[in-house]
């Protein structure tokens, strides 16, 4: 029987829910790594069984994690205790330095600051981890300061892709809120050259070349925040999602503002229709339907709560425009959390599963296509990142 | 053979229970225990001083004979009661926070 792997990044560690395709009856395994924040963990298409996981600490910097048993144990590749007497040491799995030779075409140093002031480029954490679809050794991290790295072996070392940074459009790039951070990062199921990334607070941006060189593709975006609304690169872009079988159609959760772009990010519509906000985090796709979109809309950007205390998720079965709201079995009263970027997604089973986790420490599931809900976890610590494997 | 007390996370990262021994080949200074420490324990290269620069990562202290040794240079040498072994370098994850 099929089952679905639940893999919940949270402030204080990760947790691993299961549940077999009935999606009634859930099991949760954790904490791992308690104590860490977990911002993302992230299975492989090719191996299910190999999870890679991003464990930070403000103490103790960055940890890439491992799992090549589906969760059960961890390392840290390429970190593996020296026998004695040892050699020198190989660990690098948590070396992120960025790209800054002539060679790269990228010695790019700086960024705009909060003042408007050139600020050197500092790494921080990982935000989010996107294996490779077809090479379980592959496999992209999204970083704070936002860059994007490549590892081809598994985890063990990481290569900046500095065409991203180095464009030309780098020196513009400023902090969100939330810090300079690449967060989102798609391939493209048909053309393995093309992937697509979104950055706080400079926008999407698209390679065709598998990661050499890119271009910003925010055109038809309006961020009244902004000196231009309409400038290049700037936008609070919060998550881009898209469906596999239509790689050109993208959805967008952006600062304010749902959007959606049918030719692969080239120009963009607005779509929020009649949302009761158009702010939010995370945007989702159906797993079996295209134009079903899922969002959370939370009142503004600085109440990260949803409208009228009432949690809900909603659900556009005609690609944006037309939303309506999923509120059985959320709470409908005094309910203030938040529902992060990462933090929601859906499974592959039939009816497709919706999941996501709250700032609250709720993770809730819907097995039939956000119709009703169930808190599958009420009181985990806050919630980063919920990802589904459904595996046979 | 020095001795040194990992802050617990650290601990369990490198999988070990109580104090480090180490040997530490010439002047025991903080570079050099260090050093020695990131050889035994590669997956800790990163989480108390930086990869590239080696400075000390900020919310990582250092302390020994009841001193805190934070701020002095890598290449000072550390006291003799840590080189001999008697007394251990405690590196400490920072009270911070609220």
């Amino acid at each position: 029987m099929s089952q679905v792997r639940l893999l919940v990044g949270t402030r204080k560690g990760a947790f691993i829910l299961t549940a077999d395709g009935k999606r009634r009856n859930w099991k949760v395994e954790g904490p791992h790594f308690g104590g860490w924040e977990i911002y993302h963990l992230k299975g492989s298409p090719a191996d299910p069984q190999r999870i890679f996981a991003s464990q930070t600490s403000s103490w103790f910097g960055q940890i890439i994690q491992r799992s090549d048993d589906g969760g059960r144990t961890w390392s840290t590749p390429g970190g593996e205790k020296m026998p004695d007497p040892y050699d020198p040491p190989g660990g690098v799995s948590n070396r992120f330095v960025y790209d800054t030779s002539a060679e790269s075409g990228a010695p790019l140093t700086t960024h705009q600051w909060y003042d408007g002031t050139q600020h050197p480029w500092e790494f921080k954490r990982v935000w989010h981890l996107e294996p490779s679809l077809t090479d379980p050794d592959t496999l992209y991290a999204g970083v704070e300061d936002a860059a994007l790295f490549r590892s081809t072996d598994g985890g063990r070392s990481w290569h900046e892709l500095a065409g991203l940074r180095g464009h030309g459009s780098g020196p513009r790039w400023q902090p969100g809120a939330g810090g300079m951070c690449l967060h989102t990062i798609l391939l493209d199921p048909h053309n393995p050259r093309r992937m697509f990334t979104a950055i706080s607070a400079a926008g999407a941006f698209r390679t065709d070349d598998g990661g050499k060189t890119w271009k910003p593709i925010n055109r038809g975006l309006k961020s009244q925040y902004i000196p231009d609304p309409e400038a290049e690169v700037g936008h609070c872009v919060h998550r881009i999602a898209m469906h596999p079988s239509r790689p050109n159609v993208l959805f967008m959760q952006k600062h304010w503002d749902v959007m959606r772009s049918d030719d692969g990010g080239d120009t963009w519509r607005e779509v929020s229709g009649n949302l009761p906000s158009d702010f939010g985090f995370p945007i989702e796709v159906h797993a079996h339907e295209p134009e079903t979109v899922y969002v959370v809309p939370i009142k503004s950007d600085s109440e990260h709560y949803p409208p009228d205390g009432k949690l809900r998720v909603y659900r556009s079965r005609s690609g944006g425009n037309d939303w309506e709201p999923l509120t059985a079995g959320l709470p409908q009263r005094d309910c203030y959390v938040n529902v992060l970027r990462d933090a929601m997604c859906v499974d592959s089973l039939e009816p497709g599963g919706v999941y996501f986790g709250t700032t609250g420490g709720q993770v809730y599931a819907s097995a039939d296509g956000g119709d009703s809900w169930v808190a599958v976890a009420r009181d985990l610590p806050a919630v980063l990142s919920v990802e589904a494997q459904t595996l046979p | 053979m020095i001795r040194v007390v990992l802050p617990s996370h650290l601990r369990v990262l490198a999988s070990v229970a109580g104090e480090v021994t180490l040997e530490v080949p010439g002047c025991v200074t903080q570079k050099s225990v260090l050093d020695a420490l990131e050889a035994r324990f590669p997956m800790l290269r990163g989480t108390m001083r930086d990869h590239v620069t080696q400075r000390r990562r900020p919310m990582v202290r250092l302390f020994a004979c009841g001193q805190d040794w934070s701020h002095a240079q890598p290449d000072e040498p550390l006291p003799a009661e840590v080189a001999s072994g008697r007394e251990p370098l405690l590196i400490v994850g920072a009270i911070a926070g609220g």
